[in-house]
Parts: C-alpha cells; structure tokens; sequence
C-alpha cells in the first residue's frame, strides 16, 4: 500500500507526535515498505480461524482474577507529585487546555 | 565476579566468600568495563555494598536464602525503588519509580544484591542496542559490534563476568537473541509465569521477564525465585513452580527434539547452520531422539509481529505525555502542544516509528485488515505449535539467523533489522517459553546460540536440555572484554 507524506502526517497528529520535515521524508518510505510486508498475510485463508484475543494459555484463562472491593491504601499525593515535571498545590500543572 | 550462582552459594555458605566481597567485585568490574561496553546506565555501589553486608549478617544469624549474596545486574525497564529507570529513552527524564517490581520484591527476598540498571533499546524496541538514546552497548566480544537487543546491556553484564545473572524482557526475542549473539544462556519464560507488575509495558500480551546467566543452573535459580501467580498482575497464571534445579539434573536420554528443515534453509548464515547441523547430532549423542517437524506458518511470524507488537506499543506509549513524570518539553503554550513536543523530543526514532506503524494498523478502516487479520494467524501459530509439540518435547531453532553484525549494518533499513528476530517471535504469539544456549563459535570467533522452545509451562525441560548441553559441550572461550 502506498503511503504517502501526508498520511504520515495524519498518522502523527492520530499519534500526538510532532515530526519533522525530515522524519515525515525519512518515514513514509520506511513505514510503505512495512506494510507492504505485512500485507503477505492476506494470502492466507483465514475465513474460518479465531482470532487469538484473551489469555495465551488455557491455565492463565482459567486463573480466577477478581478478588475482594475493599479499601486498600494508595502511593498518597506527595509520592504522586513528586516526579511531575510541573506540580503544584497538589495538583499536576499543566498549559492552558483551550487554545 | 567470573562465578557460577552455585559456586557463589557454596562459597558464601562455606565461609570463603562474603556478600559484600561479592559484591564489591561485581560493582568494580561493571565501573572498570563500562567505558568499553556502555553496559550499565546506573551502577549502585553505595545501595549495593549496604545490602551485601545486612545479607553477610543474616548469614551469621544462619538465615541463608536461596540467592544469598547472588549479584544481578536489572535492565532498565524494570522498577527498582530509589534507582532510575530510563527504558533507555529520554522521555522518562530522571524518573525513579516509588515502587518495586514484583521480581524485584521477590529477589531482594531470596537475598540477591542489585548492582545497578542495564542499557537497553529504548522502549525494548531494537535488535542492535542502537536505539538506545545513551549510547549503543558493545559486544564484548568484538566491541565493533552490536551485543542484540533489546537487552544488551544485560546480556554483555553477563558475558562480561559481570554478574552471574541479570533480569531482561522479552517481547519478541529481545533475551534470547542479546543471549545468543553474548554467548550467554537466555530464557523467555511461558506467558503468566513472571509477573510483570513493574516492567515497563511494551507489548502487553507478548512480553515476558527473562533472565541472562552465565550457565543454565544459574537462570533456573533465578526462574524460580521470580516465577508465580502475583496478585498485582492479572495475567500470571494459576500453576506450580517445580523444582528447576532438580528438573535441570535429569539426564536427556529419550527426549524427543523437534527440527523443521523449512527453518533451516535461506538466510540463515553458513556458520549458524553448521553449528545447529551440529549441535542436532550432539543432542542426538547425548540420547535424544531427532524428529521432523513443521511450523508452516512461521514465515509469516514477522508480519504478525509487527501488527500486534505496535499496535499494543502505540497504545501502551500513550501514557509518555508530560504530565505526571519524566520530561517535558518546554515553550509550549496549549496542551495539546506541550503532548506533541514532549513527544517528539522525547521518543528516538524507532520508537516514532512504531508507534506510528501501530496507530496505523488500529486508524479507523483498517483494523480489520491488519489488526484483526494478524491476530487471526497467531491463532494458526499457535496451532502449529500444538501440533508439533505432539510429536516433540522441544523445538530446536538457531536463536539468531547470523552472530553479532557490525554498527551500522542494518540501522537504515528497519524491515532488514525486524528479519533478524524471524526465530525468537513465534514463542512470544504462541506465549511458549524458550531458552538460547550457547552452542559454538563461527569462523570469526563470535558465539553462536541455539534456541529451544516448549509447550506451556516446560521450562523444566528446557533447563533440563541445557543443562546437558553446557555439561558436554561447554563453549569453552571467553569474550576479549572480560572481568
């Protein structure tokens, strides 16, 4: 499948990147090629095959994971914030959300 | 420290060897080796000489646990409180976890002294070490060449003689393949039989801790430290750790190794196959029994990869956002802004580039197509396995189709560096363990590693063939850089 520069451009704004000229230039050959690749598993009937969604192993699907609601203590605010790049008065500071 | 775990443990119980000396020998040679090998990102002398002399007073209290004094290098994706962990990328900035990884949790109580955190490609995404943004590790035994990846810096730290044992992931090969190209045995346990509470996720239904040492006896110690059900990972699973020293000293004698031939043909250097050629009829010297097998779909295991490995990446990266930890980038004046520059300056290239291949393969209209698709030839995958391991116990596959390539090789061509993972990805979309075992040299005197992989919940076989192996066929050489 051919991809062009502007796919890779929308593919980044999807993505919450920012790229350079020069990635976009670098990217969409690279990432064309890729695909193209993979696109070999279209010459496999799949027509009657499960997807492998869900646990790998029989064991691990059988494995019970829900366990009790109860209250249990968390990290607590300070251990939180502590390694925010911009915190302040408890709260994660981030800029203006509305352009 | 060029020490097995068991002669770590019976000089300390037998009074030779402190914790500390240990210790104190391993965190030298990481900090004299370093310049040369970039193994290390963070090494932790003070931490580590605290910890090794409250393990040599337990000791005298008689309080010996299974890893006592044993000291292991961590690659930098798995949490350890009050040391960094970077994942080898920029975005992370100077963060250090406020918790520890169950593994970790499980090691420091089985005694073992943490020297410090390994380089890795950023993310676990490399098969080079190149993507690392610290700088590539070296291979120890040729340092203009790549040590594999993503866990190169572990696999070097034991190669190196470091460390007897050291913790790596495994997504799509990314411990045996650094395992194969360090001449180093690797395991990538079955799927649910590490926790991964604390590895920083990649690719959420195909990673796996695993573990680097220098001798098959020596990961199997460690294996069963770490291994088990975790109540903070929802994917381990329900099943009874055995006993893996004990499974590893039962003699071979009328196992059943499988071997597909498919597998064994182009692209697959001369070396390498001479040396599986070969390693076939050691195995077959020692009593196993060779059958064919075949695993028709593993030619298409790289497209499948490559689906479900970035699709899972693009959305597990998400959260590298510039709010909570890490970096962020500075001069941008709306939200939205800050997230794309924080983004951009903060993730290497192959890391932008997956993430976009994922977000690709999951936009609107085309998850069917590739997602879906991918996710439908695991299950034929998966199959095939089942159907080959009715005739076999084991699987044997060269790890890596070629030993250590040089830098630069193949750093321009990301499908070329994809390809050199065509033997370690299917155990990861089958979720079936497998180990590498060091098996030879090629003619430029660089290790060779041959892979095994089993059914479900066989790491006991596993340790069990290599164990064998190292015992009549030890590799007998040691890398140029060496402790």
């Amino acid at each position: 499948m051919p991809i062009s520069e502007s796919d890779i451009e929308k593919i980044a704004q999807l993505a919450h990147l920012e790229i350079t000229d020069e990635e976009r230039r670098m990217f969409a050959p690279q990432i064309a090629e890729i695909v193209t690749y993979v696109e070999q598993l279209n010459e496999i009937d799949t027509s009657a095959v499960d997807p492998a969604l869900g646990g790998l192993t029989p064991e691990g699907e059988r494995t019970e994971t829900s366990r009790l609601d109860e209250v249990q203590t968390s990290v607590g605010q300070k251990v939180a914030l502590d390694q925010a790049p911009d915190a302040a008065h408890g709260h994660f500071r981030v800029p203006k959300v509305l352009g | 420290m060029n020490k097995t775990i068991t002669t770590i443990r019976s000089e300390i119980a037998g009074g030779t060897l402190t914790a500390r000396a240990a210790a104190e020998s391993a965190v030298n040679a990481a900090e004299k080796l370093n310049d040369e090998l970039n193994a290390f990102l963070e090494i932790d002398r003070a931490g580590a000489l605290k910890r090794a002399e409250l393990i040599d007073e337990n000791i005298r209290a008689s309080e010996t646990p299974a890893l006592a004094g044993v000291p292991i290098a961590i690659k930098d994706n798995i949490c350890v409180r009050g040391l960094q962990t970077s994942c080898g990328s920029r975005i992370l900035g100077p963060y250090q976890p406020p918790y520890n990884a169950t593994a970790i949790d499980r090691l420091i109580d089985a005694g073992a002294v943490i020297i410090g955190k390994t380089n890795c490609d950023e993310f676990a995404m490399g098969s080079s070490n190149e993507n690392s943004a610290f700088g590539p590790v070296k291979n120890p035994w040729d340092t203009s060449r790549v040590p594999g990846g993503s866990s190169g810096g572990s696999a070097a730290a034991v190669a190196a003689g470091i460390v007897p044992v050291a913790l790596g992931s495994d997504t799509g090969g990314s411990v045996r393949q650094p395992a194969s190209l360090c001449g180093v045995i690797g395991v990538k346990p079955t799927y649910g039989r590490v926790s991964r509470y604390g590895l920083v996720a990649f690719g959420s239904s195909l990673d796996q801790i695993g573990v680097f040492a220098q001798d098959a006896l020596g990961a199997a110690a460690v294996l069963q430290v770490i291994a088990g059900r975790d109540k903070h990972d929802a994917t381990t699973a329900e099943v009874p750790v055995p006993d893996y020293a004990a499974e590893a000293g039962k003699n071979i004698d009328g196992l059943r190794l499988g071997v597909s031939r498919a597998l064994l043909g182009e692209g697959v250097d001369q070396d390498v196959r001479d040396a599986i050629e070969k390693a076939i009829d050691d195995y077959r010297g020692l009593g196993a029994e060779i059958v064919d097998i075949d695993l028709p779909h593993a030619k298409n295991a790289i497209a499948v990869y490559y689906i479900i490995a970035t699709a899972e990446a693009s959305s597990n990266l998400a959260r590298y956002d510039g709010v909570r930890y890490g970096f962020r980038a500075e001069d941008a004046p709306a939200l939205r802004d800050m997230y794309r520059k924080t983004r951009d300056q903060g993730f290497g290239p192959e890391v932008k580039r997956r993430i976009m291949l994922g977000t690709y393969v999951l936009s609107a209209g085309y998850y069917d197509a590739y997602y879906l698709k991918a996710q439908k030839v695991r299950t034929l995958i998966k199959n095939d396995f089942a159907t080959a391991f009715e005739k076999c116990d084991a699987v044997l596959t060269p790890t890596s189709p070629s030993p250590a390539f040089r830098f630069g090789e193949k750093v321009d061509d990301p499908l070329a560096m994809y390809l050199s993972d065509i033997y370690t990805v299917t155990a990861n979309l089958a979720g079936v363990p497998g180990i590498s075992v060091p098996c030879g040299l090629s003619s430029e005197g660089l290790p060779i590693g041959l892979q095994l992989l089993g059914p479900y919940w066989s790491e006991g076989t596993l340790f069990r063939l290599a164990h064998a192996y190292q015992q009549a066929h030890p590799l007998n050489a040691q890398p140029k850089i060496h402790a």
